[in-house]
This record gives C-alpha cells, structure tokens and sequence, in this order.
C-alpha cells in the first residue's frame, strides 16, 4: 500500500509539472468551467422561473445536484480522462506491453498514472456550490450526515469511474473505441438534474442501465440529510458491484490481448 | 492568361468530385466511429425529457407536440452542423501533415469543408435510422414538413453549417501561433451551448435573454433551422440577412489571419 501511495506522489507530481508548462489553460478552464456553470444555472432558472419545480426538488437542492455534477465532472478531467483516453493508444501501439510487465498492478497504473491539473477549477467550484445550496437549504451538517453524504459521494466517484474504466478497456477488442466515452459522457449530462425530472421510462434507464441517479441524485440527496437506508445501501452495493465488475472485466480483457506486433 | 470561365469551370468541378468521393470512401472507413459520435449528441433528448415532464402542468405556451417536434428538429439540425475543423488542423499542424497538404494547388480549406460534407453523408443513414426510432417510440409527434418547409430548413441548415465553419475556422488560425489553441474551443461552445436554443427553444427564455441572443450569431445555428423544420413560424428573410451579415463580417478576419498565420509558419517537427 505505501509502495503505491509513494508511485502516486512520483506520478502526479512529474505530470504536474509537464501540464504547468501550460498555464495559460488554467485561465481557459477556469473559465470555461465558470462559464459552463453560469450557463446550467441559467438553465435551471428556465425551469424554476416560471414557478414549476424539477421533480419536486427546491431550488437549493437542485443547485446541490448541479453542484455534484460539477464535481464530477471536475473529477473526470484531473484523473479519469487524461488517464483512461492512453488506453487505446497503449493497445494501437502494442506499449501495453511495457504497462504489463511493470511490477505493479496495470488497472492502478493505467488509471492513476497522471494527474491534470485543469480540472481543479470545477472540483472547487463544484464543492463551493455544494456547500452554498446545502447552507441555503437549511441542511444541518450533522456528524451522521456528513457521514452519509460522504459515503455517497465516494460511491458515485467510484461508479463514474468503473463506467469509464470498463468503456476504455474495450478498446482491447474495439480499437476505435475511445468516442464510446463521449457517448458515455453526453448521457451523463442527464446528472445535472435530479433524476425524478424525467419522466417515467427515462428515469428507469438513468437508474438501472445508466446509474446517472446514483452519482448525483442520491449524494445530493445524502447532503440535504435526506437520505433513506434502502437508498444508501443500493447506492453502495452498485459501486461496490461496479468496482468489482471494473476488476473482473480487466483481467477477462487481458486474456485477449495479443499485443500489436503481426 | 487566365484559362476561360467554362474551362475554370469545369477543373473546380472535377476537383469537388474528387475531393468529396475519396472523403466519403475515407468516412466510410470510419463510419462506427462516426455513428458513435452522432450518439454522443443526444442531449436535445435529455432536454426533452426534462420539460415534457414539466409541460404535465401545462402553461409552457408550447404544447409536448411542439416541444417534442422542435427538439427532434434541433438534433437533426445539429448532426450536420457539427463542426470539427479545429481538432483536425490543429493535429494536422503537430504532426507536420500540414506542409504537404499546403503545397498542393488547392486551397487548404475546400480539403476540410470536403471532409465535413462527407461525414455528414456518412451520418445520414444513421440519424435516419434514429428519427424513425422517435416515432416509433412517439408515434403521435410524427409530422411530414411540407416541400418548401423541407427545402427552406435545409437550405438554413446548410448556412448554419457554413457560419459554424466560418466561426471556428477563424480561431483555428490560432493554431499558427499556439499548440494548444484547441482549447479556445471550449470557450466558444460555451455561448453555442447555451444560447442555440439546444437546451431549451428560445421561445421559453426570458424575453431580455431571448433578444440579446438574436444579436448573437448563435441561435441561427440551430434554433432556426429547427423551426423551420418543426413548421414554427419564422421571420426567414430577416435570419438569412443576419447569417449573412455574420458571415461578411467573419471572412475577411479569417482572410487576414490565414495570410498572416501562414507567414508566422514554419513547419513543425523534424
């Protein structure tokens, strides 16, 4: 475990100081991420303007959820993207070789081996509006809260991530697989909004097919200290099961890999 | 001694012919890709969901017909207004591709806008495919625009796509200057984003909001088109003078900028 966390320290700190190089970036994220923000916000206000309520959620609360999707999307541009998009380019250019012969677990190093700065912003963003909406919707930050809503927030970070995982490492079959990850990606944009919006048919695929209500309706719920046991037990059995799904479906893509070389 | 008009003629004719089938035989080669990215734009479905559930209380001023109809026309629209010239020419730019490409005697730019007409052919199978899906699954939004409407809301289409192209073709040229100029893309989808009428028909903003939207290039790049298609009314005349004046005032900044970018050029790699 301490061989991994140091490996980590190394990589992130090397791959910081290569993405640095860019700054001006930062400026161009932190206002893109701003700007993306100002823009869901006003799309909110459409629905919440004229007096109709998404889903039976308040304004605050829906700004929780918004504020839990920015987070993570925050997240999917530090670790996942510039991590799992290598992927198909290890497997195109037959490197995955190297990855696996390192005396080091290949998931851990393909999925933490960089670090992007450029998507702080939205994580800070994201928990700053959280915080905001919960304050302003009279949540009480309760230690068994925060607990749960911690819990939750875990469990949707590691089911975004097993969906990512699981959609780059099919690019062992599909080469051309990475565009899978922006239908992935579009979809997701769903988890702006709490999940009882949408109609009925909707809100089935959102749950069961795609889970876009456990990474951000159920957290958001967690942080308004309005989570209920069923839920809370749902949402860390399907990322507990996504994990372990993510692991299983490595190794079983593994057995197919033939390496690029004729 | 120029040759004469029907000669110069027929050469640029012969060329588009040539440009156009060896990219389509090319986008062929890529068509799962490209059915994956035509999935990846299903947010105007999204949206959909989203106010047809709070149109259940009515006083939208649309009905889920009209809403139902303008969204469907909003992602037909944007399938053949995607433009992605920037990401090409940029790694056209890295990787050193561009100095063959910029010596051979055809303006660089009729490549790419070649390359984009036949993706959307390569498309069109597929969002047929999907449109019949909507009514499949929503039988009673099913509508057939009249002949002039069809051929007006394609007509718009076709200068959406072009604007679009003007547009970020303009900041591509960023890219002589910055490795990283890509990036500037995000900023401009963000206005697109929010302001085409994707999420929402700009009918439901805000009047305040609607009005300053009209003074954008933006909301002709979808909104229009899509109305015109989903048979809402449109002042037409006036939104084709509007492209038309975004367009005069674009192309000779990107004029400039590709003389000036292609003097700052020096060929990367090597």
């Amino acid at each position: 475990m301490g061989r991994y966390l140091s490996t980590l320290r190394i990589f992130w700190i090397a791959s910081l100081t290569a993405e640095l190089e860019y700054k001006a970036n930062f400026v161009i994220e932190l206002v893109a991420t701003a700007g993306n923000l100002v823009g869901s916000i006003f799309v909110l206000s459409l629905f919440y303007g004229r007096g109709q309520s998404l889903g039976g959620w308040s304004w605050e609360g829906a700004l929780v959820v918004l504020g839990v999707y920015t987070l993570l999307e925050g997240v999917t541009s530090t670790l996942l993207q510039p991590n799992l998009s290598t992927i198909v380019a290890h497997v195109r250019t037959g490197s995955l070789d190297f990855v696996l012969l390192k005396p080091i677990d290949s998931q851990f190093w393909l999925s933490a081996r960089t670090f992007s700065p450029w998507g702080l912003p939205g994580i800070a963003l994201g928990a700053g509006l959280i915080g905001y909406a919960a304050w302003k919707a009279g949540a009480t930050p309760s230690p068994l809260t925060l607990l749960a809503a911690a819990l939750m927030l875990v469990a949707s970070l590691l089911i975004l991530y097993s969906l990512w995982f699981v959609l780059a490492a099919s690019s062992i079959w599909f080469v051309k697989i990475w565009n899978a990850t922006e239908v992935l990606r579009s979809v997701l944009v769903a988890g702006r909004f709490p999940v009882s919006a949408f109609p009925a048919g909707l809100r089935a695929f959102f749950t069961f097919v795609v889970p876009v209500a456990f990474l951000t309706t159920v957290p958001a719920e967690a942080i308004l200290g309005r989570a209920s046991g069923p839920w809370l037990l749902a949402g860390g059995v399907v990322a507990a099961g996504s994990l372990a799904l993510s692991r299983w479906f490595w190794q079983f893509a593994l057995r197919f890999y033939t390496s690029a070389s004729s | 001694m120029r040759p004469p008009l029907a000669q110069r003629l027929a050469h640029a004719r012969r060329l588009a012919a040539v440009l156009l089938s060896s990219q389509y035989a090319y986008m062929l080669e890529y068509r799962a890709e490209i059915v994956l990215w035509a999935l990846s734009g299903v947010l105007p479905f999204i949206m959909l969901g989203l106010w047809s559930a709070v149109d259940a209380g009515g006083g939208l001023g649309m009905s889920s017909l009209q809403l139902a109809r303008y969204f469907l026309a909003a992602f037909v629209v944007r399938q053949f207004t995607i433009v992605w010239v920037m990401y090409t020419f940029e790694e056209d730019n890295l990787t050193g591709r561009l100095s063959p490409y910029l010596l051979q005697p055809l303006p660089l730019v009729w490549r790419y806008v070649a390359a984009h007409l036949s993706e959307q052919a390569t498309r069109l199978p597929f969002v047929a495919l999907l449109v019949g899906l909507f009514f499949l699954l929503y039988p009673a939004a099913f509508w057939w625009p009249s002949l002039s409407s069809l051929l007006l809301a394609m007509l718009a289409t076709l200068a959406a796509f072009a604007l679009r192209f003007l547009m970020q073709f303009t900041l591509t040229m960023v890219c002589f200057w910055s490795e990283k100029a890509s990036a500037l893309e995000r900023l401009l989808y963000l206005p697109y984003l929010y302001l085409s009428g994707l999420v929402a028909p700009l009918a439901l903003y805000p009047e305040a909001v609607r009005n300053f939207a009209f003074w954008t290039p933006f909301p002709y790049m979808v909104d229009v088109p899509a109305r015109i298609l989903a048979g809402e009314p449109v002042a037409v005349g006036q939104s084709f003078a509007a492209m038309a004046a975004w367009a005069a005032l674009l192309l000779p900044i990107n004029l400039l900028l590709w003389r000036r970018g292609l003097r700052h050029y020096s060929a990367m790699g090597a």
